[in-house]
């Protein structure tokens, strides 16, 4: 499956969605195209949403993108947060210890509330 | 080739308390409570049956692994205070006989050089000791850990031959009849890693190395180092998240690296090395169990059988 990157935009949190997977092969594929979407939201301090219900796999070389993504944000004073992981990512987050860098919701209603923003119907 | 782990343990050594003790004596009591364990056998085999975490231990010298080789020469990597007791045995083990003592390092920081003040055979006249490495300031290092204030005995006191040998990274050198080929790798002051290989079988021994996995170069070199190995003894220090944040440039890998690369590598087995001297024995076997369950959530079609390394461990290739 093709690695894809979405965004949409819910009030002021920027969801990103990702699908695919990210192995070392593709991780700065992975990282060329989040970029831009974080820099995009970077102005406003935007806060950020990554689902990954359609990611099937991520490698260390793509959990490192995310670590960089994280900072990144943080040193904006944005809020980056997790959700939907596919059963597959989110035993590789718990393994290689990710469940405690990254605030890691259920899915995207979830990861809304957390940043208090009501989701939208059928979001 | 057997290969023989008398240090696994990273950064310093450490022991066993004497509550950690009691409490797997408690925990091997409960479990043969209603059980007639009456003879010395019965009790033997009630105790081989229990899980390694009650009836055993990971241990806690500092690297050094003997690779047990088919000639009358020694070779080990790395002289952690594991070489104290290797030395013992070598000198149990020949009766008097003197021997040759092929030494690699991978570098120079305390816990890897720190056993050789105390390797008996050095201070025997007829024994010879080749230390192999790539730093060039090796000999200094070695020296200068048995001189005042540090240490009362210094090298030019050991009776031994004291030999040491520089090697090229990247290139082959004959060691003790077998392929020696080192690698580079990022730590602080470098480190090498040493492809092993002799009679058709190969091992990796690479601690003390961090990767950085989107360096996809760097991934692809580390790739071809571990090719195809029988074995590969791995820094998994840290967990992936410390390694990449906290611990970032601290110089140690983590398990689920260890995993990738010799998915990627078609090696045969992964043997975790190199624990953090602050986990316990039920700390380390999860981490263990943890990464049986990555390398089987991960695999595609080649299978890379896990381990962990323990003082004592003993494989054979």
């Amino acid at each position: 499956m093709r690695l894809e990157l979405k965004q949409t935009r819910i009030a002021d949190v920027v969801v990103i969605t990702v699908s695919g997977r990210v192995d070392h092969a593709n991780a700065e594929q992975f990282r060329t195209l989040l970029w831009p979407l974080l820099a995009s939201c970077a102005a406003s301090r935007d806060r950020l949403v990554l689902e990954l219900s359609g990611l099937e796999y991520i490698s260390s070389a793509g959990l490192r993108v995310l670590m960089l993504a994280s900072r990144d944000v943080k040193a904006r004073d944005g809020t980056l947060v997790v959700c939907a992981l596919q059963p597959i990512v989110r035993e590789i987050f718990e393994i290689s210890r990710f469940n405690i860098v990254f605030r890691v919701l259920p899915d995207r209603a979830a990861a809304l509330a957390e940043l208090r923003v009501a989701a939208p119907a059928g979001a | 080739m057997r290969v023989r782990f008398w240090g696994t343990r990273g950064s310093l050594p450490v022991a066993l308390t004497a509550p950690q003790v009691k409490d797997k004596v408690v925990r091997a009591l409960l479990g043969a409570a209603g059980r007639k364990l009456d003879t010395e056998a019965k009790i033997r085999e009630y105790v081989d049956g229990l899980d390694f975490t009650t009836a055993g231990t990971f241990g806690g010298h500092s690297p050094c692994v003997q690779l047990e080789l088919d000639t009358d020469d020694y070779l080990v990597c790395d002289m952690g205070s594991g070489l104290r007791p290797f030395g013992h045995a070598a000198l149990r083990q020949r009766a008097g006989r003197p021997g040759t003592y092929h030494i690699l390092v991978s570098h120079s920081h305390w816990d890897h050089i720190m056993g050789f003040p105390f390797f008996t055979p050095a201070y025997i006249p007829g024994n010879r000791v080749r230390i192999y490495g790539c730093h060039g300031n090796l000999e200094e290092a070695i020296r200068r850990q048995q001189e005042p204030p540090s240490f009362p005995v210094t090298l030019s006191v050991l009776r031994g031959s004291i030999e040491f040998v520089p090697l090229t990274p990247g290139k082959t050198h004959e060691v003790a009849g077998c392929r020696v080929t080192p690698k580079i790798q990022h730590h602080s002051g470098d480190s090498y890693g040493y492809r092993i290989e002799r009679n058709g079988k190969s091992v990796v021994y690479t601690t003390d190395t961090e990767h950085k996995m989107d360096d996809y170069a760097q991934t692809q070199a580390f790739v071809e180092f571990f090719r195809d190995a029988d074995l590969v003894i791995f820094d998994s220090m840290y967990s992936l998240a410390d390694a990449m944040s906290v611990k970032e440039d601290w110089g140690h890998s983590s398990n689920v690296i260890g995993v990738e690369l010799c998915q990627l590598a078609g090696a045969k087995k992964l043997c975790l090395f190199h624990h953090e001297p602050v986990f316990d024995d039920e700390k380390l076997a999860a981490i263990l169990e943890e990464t049986r369950r990555f390398e089987q959530i991960t695999r595609e079609g080649h299978a890379v059988e896990v381990i962990s390394a323990y003082d004592g461990l003993e494989l054979a290739l």
